[in-house]
């Protein structure tokens, strides 16, 4: 019962304490659109060619004619109702551009994290047992090396080993041959979507199409993640609570569990924040790298034909979904760290 | 004041004694010393010219002549890559350069008073890491104008916050050490304490992030020239380069990308490597 | 060894060698010790940092980290030899046989788990019980370990618990499983002597109840002797001496415990005694410094400062005192009474919230502290830092340490004349010359607390703070320190407002006490006096607590 209180409470407080960053967000995107080298009167009007009366029309309209904090106020009242302005590109509301294509960013994203989690942990785990070993050796080298090969050099190396020489992944564009039948929509996830719809033929054409993108992503941060998890495991079983455990007589298993991860654990709950900030750059080279339709590669495309207000949508877009999961971490390691409680 | 006594040639000796111990480290520091005279030299060692186009040569694998082979304009890949580390490595170091001097001042001045400047500060790092750092600096490009000069800009605005956080936090457990009281009580300034004090002590920590900042600057600064931002063909550099490739890669030209791949990687490489081997000879303790 | 029939032995050690591998090759840490405990005796193992005494514990109990090795010896427990023993012989040992208690108790408490559960956890390695049973045993250990309100501490976390609470949790870890040995590495260092005492009688308390052998390592020639009924004392990996503790302190045998003994302060030791020989520094001559004459200007008058800091917390409360030129005051108190607080606003490092601080007459005060190091009276108010490994700048050598107020406040430029001066003050604290070019990692702790002081009396100061400057130190080292402290007084008429914790060397040093608990005066008065004699109830808990050897009349009464 406390701790669900106390886990609340500290949520509250977190949330609160975070407003402000998330006000400095708002500001600093606000900005980005007086600075960037477009006229946003010029979105909101029917196209490129409109004529200048109706830009100047719409200029008052949107207020582009009042001072700045009075623009900013009214930028800000805009993204409270979910205006983000509109794509020039695709002659659609922003809001509901990025929307039709956040499921596929979050799909690829979340899972190389699961996948960059899964073996990352253990062998950091495994390196921080043996130090001095073969196995040591080997993480540290694939950690040495995993974070100093760019997303785009590995994503472009798998595509040629597997697709060009080995022939065993599909052709390197998209999300979904465009000739599958799509399952219906639920969570807009494909391959739960196809589960869900029972379709295990199209979820294995999804699974298949998701592996490369997901496993370049994840090959970047299995690197810092590994080498986190061995530092921080290798602190817990020297410390003097470990001594203490095994001066007791605690089993192998325990100690190593119980006492030893769950302690190193702490740490690498700590940086899974920032991975996941890296994730979401990194997002951005692995969409344009794999033209995977979301939301990062309609920003790029966006961007290179000069039309901001996508832009400026997705960097919004991913600076509060970097807020949140800062947000859930941090409750995470709230719940994890009983000492995280009473600060 | 004639207070240090250090004297040069023990310094040098040390060093030595150090880098025979760690031969990684030794060997990242020369692979580093390498990849400046490359730069420096690049116009000199690059056999053939990095721009001109010779389209019956085009896209030819590796050979005596083409050691890396050449692009679809026929333009000799090494070439290429030689003289692009000018640019890359320029826009690293800049960056890092400039990230470090205003950073580690700040950081260490806040780290050392706390009050209202270092809560405003704080606020301001909260914002800056409240985006993903790769995409606040597509977005500063983007804003500020598609040029190098932008690049190294935003790349030093992302590296900030690290060296604020990080000079405050070495400050910060300084500030009351018996050797800092003691400066005051020997008739030093606040400020003085800060700047003659605190940050000389910091800045081998300092270095340490120093190296590991600048691959992390390159892999950024050739990320967004890769996504068309900062850099414009035909100008040699190396995400660029890669991008270029990208497209040839389903049908097997692997050498366009994997030389500048391996370009970039082994910068990186080198300079983290360097950066961990810093820190293993300045404090054994965090050796992983 | 002493008489102890070694069929009936608990433990028996014989010609125990660890080595250590480290950077710089092979360090042996223990060179061949032997030693026996009999079931349900109390050994004291004492010896000074870097004697081998925690290496010979831990060697014991098969908990060295992985670089350290036993080389040769053997160890027999019950008569099994034990020496080897690995993997499930070994678990089953450990808790069930013989358990540890270690120094940092909090540290030594897995941080994420409930005292409770870490106590069932102990429990549940050794015997076969539901986590249910366990857990209401654990319950029982807690209320056997005197903890207030046990129920509610079940569910606690070490950083919810005082350094206090957390050794008693440690001890109901420990005889969880009844075992037969028990070894405490310096259990109570780093508790306040108040806690200090209270641990320690719990502990002999709960091993007489149980018939638990203990080994009691510590530095503390004087713990050893009020707890234990055998003392072994340790030098540089070997076994020196070994007594009963009265004849240890009154007819110590080996050179290096006759130092030791004398070195470390009791209830009646004069700081002439502490070094046997006066090696190091020739000693003045001792004689009473008369009471500074009535009438005599008041050196400092600190009047009614309070110190609140920025999260409201008060540090410390309506704190007054007068000192006169050449007097030594005394600040006593455990951590947290705001003595380290008030010793550096009356330094004028930090601001005090309210009151003023007269120095010579002069509102010091009023000048803030950021502004005060252009002051002129900078100079006068000196002051030497408790850890002498980190009061040195790492980047300065021994001479531009020492040179540095020199340059600052006295605005000696490089030269002879500076040269000289440093060379002189070197001289003063006892430093060889040769050490001046050397930087602070390449002294060691006794040389850098020199470089310290030399540091502070090189612009002839008039007020010299001294915040627990020995604190760090071994004893023996420390009585050199206290010598040529009292020595450096006497040839400057310095006054000395000295901090520490350590009633014995305050009253050695100081002339006058003042103690301090939650930042408030609790008593002060004239130091002899005042422990020989406390009107308050804390000051006589706290002259109470601290170890003190028996006189030698009870040495009569025990037969050699």
């Amino acid at each position: 019962m406390n701790t669900i209180g106390a886990t609340l409470l500290r949520a509250g407080r977190r949330f609160v304490s975070s407003l402000p960053a998330l006000f400095g967000v708002l500001v600093f995107t606000f900005l980005l659109m007086r600075v960037l080298p477009g006229d946003p009167a010029v979105f909101f009007a029917s196209g490129p060619n409109a004529g200048k009366e109706e830009i100047e029309v719409i200029r008052r309209q949107l207020g582009l004619d009042k001072p700045l904090p009075n623009q900013l106020v009214i930028y800000l009242a805009d993204v409270g109702r979910g205006n983000l302005g509109r794509s020039m590109m695709t002659g659609q509301a922003v809001a509901k551009d990025l929307r039709e294509r956040l499921p596929a960013s979050l799909e690829l994203t979340l899972t190389a994290l699961l996948i960059a989690l899964v073996s990352a942990v253990p062998l950091g785990v495994i390196a921080a047992l043996r130090p001095g070993s073969l196995v040591d050796h080997g993480v540290r080298l694939f950690c040495s090396l995993g974070v100093c090969v760019p997303t785009f050099v590995s994503g472009l190396l798998l595509i040629y080993v597997f697709y060009y020489l080995l022939g065993f992944a599909p052709d390197p564009t998209g999300r979904i041959d465009i000739f599958t039948t799509m399952p219906p929509q639920r969570t807009s996830f494909l391959i739960i979507d196809f589960l869900l719809a029972g379709d295990f033929e199209g979820w294995s054409a999804a699974a298949r199409q998701l592996m490369l993108p997901a496993f370049t992503m994840a090959l970047f941060v299995i690197a810092p993640l590994a080498r986190i998890t061995r530092a921080s495991m290798l602190v817990s079983l020297g410390s003097d609570f470990v001594r203490t455990a095994r001066s007791v007589g605690l089993s192998w298993w325990r100690i190593v569990v119980t006492y030893a991860l769950r302690n190193a654990i702490l740490p690498v709950i700590t940086i899974a924040g920032i991975v996941f900030s890296t994730m979401l750059g990194a997002n951005v080279l692995v969409e344009k790298v794999f033209s995977w339709p979301g939301v990062a590669s309609y920003a790029l495309d966006a961007l290179l034909v000069s039309d901001y207000a996508p832009v400026q949508g997705f960097v919004l877009l991913m600076a509060t979904i970097f807020v949140i999961v800062n947000l859930l971490v941090d409750l995470l390691y709230g719940i994890a760290d009983p000492r995280a409680t009473v600060a | 004041m004639s207070m240090t006594t250090i004297e040069t040639s023990s310094t040098l000796r040390h060093t030595a004694f150090v880098l025979r111990g760690n031969p990684v480290t030794a060997i990242a520091a020369g692979g580093a010393v390498l990849l400046a005279l490359m730069a420096i030299l690049a116009p000199w060692l690059a056999p053939y010219d990095p721009i001109a186009s010779d389209v019956p040569a085009a896209l030819q694998p590796p050979s005596a002549a083409h050691w890396f082979g050449t692009d679809q304009l026929g333009r000799d890949v090494l070439s290429r890559l030689v003289v692009a580390s000018r640019l890359d490595l320029t826009i690293a170091v800049t960056a890092v350069a400039v990230s470090f001097a205003i950073g580690s001042v700040i950081g260490a001045l806040c780290g050392y008073a706390g009050g209202r400047l270092d809560k405003a500060v704080g606020r301001f790092v909260d914002v800056l890491m409240a985006f993903p750092l790769f995409v606040l600096a597509m977005a500063m490009v983007a804003a500020l104008g598609n040029r190098v000069e932008n690049i190294v800009i935003a790349t030093a605005i992302i590296n900030l916050p690290f060296y604020i956080r990080f000079a405050r936090a070495e400050v910060n457990i300084r500030r009351n050490l018996g050797w800092v009281e003691a400066a005051r009580a020997c008739g030093e300034s606040h400020v003085a304490v800060v700047l003659r004090f605190l940050l000389p002590n910091v800045l081998p920590a300092m270095a340490v992030q120093m190296s590991l900042n600048l691959g992390w600057a390159i892999l950024n600064a050739a990320g967004l020239s890769f996504i068309g931002l900062g850099v414009k063909p035909p100008t040699p550099e190396w995400g660029i380069m890669v991008a270029e490739g990208a497209r040839f890669i389903s049908t097997g030209r692997w050498w366009l990308v994997a030389f500048p791949g391996l370009a970039l990687m082994s910068a990186v490489l080198c300079f983290n490597l360097l950066g961990d081997g810093l820190r293993d000879i300045l404090d054994p303790r965090m050796r992983t | 060894m002493t008489g102890s029939d070694s069929t009936k032995a608990l433990l028996e050690v014989e010609n125990l060698k660890v080595t250590f591998s480290t950077r710089r090759g092979l360090v042996e840490a223990v060179r061949g010790v032997s030693l026996s405990l009999a079931p349900g005796e109390m050994l004291g193992l004492v010896g000074e940092s870097g004697s081998g005494k925690s290496v010979t514990g831990f060697a014991v109990t098969h908990l060295l980290d992985k670089a350290g090795r036993i080389t040769d010896g053997r160890i027999r427990f019950k008569g099994q030899d034990i020496t080897r023993a690995g993997g499930a012989d070994l678990r089953s040992l450990h808790g069930a046989a013989m358990s540890m208690i270690f120094q940092n108790p909090r540290a030594a408490l897995n941080p994420i788990r409930t005292v409770g559960q870490q106590i069932a956890d102990a429990i549940l390695a050794h015997r076969r019980l539901s986590r249910q049973e366990a857990l209401a045993e654990a319950l029982q250990l807690l209320k056997a370990v005197q903890i207030r309100d046990p129920e509610r501490r079940m569910s606690a976390y070490p950083h919810e618990l005082s350094g206090g609470m957390c050794q008693r949790v440690m001890i109901a870890i420990a005889i969880s499983c009844s075992p037969q040995l028990l070894i405490a590495d310096e259990p109570t260092t780093g508790l306040d002597v108040t806690t200090q005492k209270v641990v320690m009688d719990l502990l002999a308390h709960i091993a007489a109840e149980r018939g638990m052998a203990t080994i009691l390592i510590t530095h503390d020639l004087g713990l050893a002797a009020r707890y234990c009924a055998r003392v072994v004392v340790m030098e540089q990996g070997r076994l020196v001496e070994e007594a009963a503790p009265l004849t240890l302190f009154h007819r110590p045998q080996h050179p290096y415990t006759k130092r030791l003994v004398a070195a470390s302060p009791t209830a009646t030791s004069r700081i002439e005694d502490l070094v046997p020989d006066g090696d190091g520094i020739p000693l003045v001559e001792v004689t009473e410094l008369p009471p500074p004459p009535h009438g005599t200007p008041l050196l400092l008058d600190v009047k009614n400062i309070v110190k609140r800091f920025d999260d409201g917390t008060i540090g410390v409360a309506d704190f007054s005192m007068t000192m006169r030129g050449g007097e030594s005051v005394g600040l006593v108190g455990e951590s947290g009474s705001g003595k380290s607080t008030t010793s550096r606003m009356i330094c004028r490092l930090i601001d005090a919230s309210e009151g003023e601080i007269l120095f010579d007459g002069q509102a010091i005060g009023q000048i803030p502290a950021r502004d005060f190091h252009r002051s002129e009276l900078r100079k006068d108010i000196q002051i030497v830092f408790q850890d002498p490994n980190d009061s040195l700048n790492p980047r300065y050598t021994a001479f531009d340490c020492i040179a540095h107020p020199l340059f600052r406040l006295m605005n000696m430029r490089s030269g002879d004349k500076m040269r000289r001066r440093v060379e002189e003050c070197a001289e003063r604290v006892g430093l060889p010359r040769e050490l001046l070019s050397r930087f602070p990692h390449q002294l060691s702790g006794g040389q850098k607390a020199r470089v310290g002081i030399a540091r502070a009396i090189a612009c002839k100061p008039r007020l010299l703070v001294l915040d627990e400057p020995t604190a760090a130190l071994d004893v023996s080292v420390q009585a050199v320190v206290l010598q040529l402290l009292n020595k450096l007084r006497r040839e400057d008429n310095l006054a000395f407002l000295f901090v520490s914790h350590d009633l014995n060397v305050v009253r050695m040093m100081c002339d006058r006490t003042i103690v301090l608990r939650t930042g408030a005066i609790v008593e002060q008065g004239e130091s002899r006096a005042l422990f020989a004699n406390p009107q308050t109830d804390y000051t006589r808990e706290l002259v109470d607590a601290v170890p003190h050897i028996a006189p030698p009349v009870a040495l009569q009464a025990c037969p050699v």
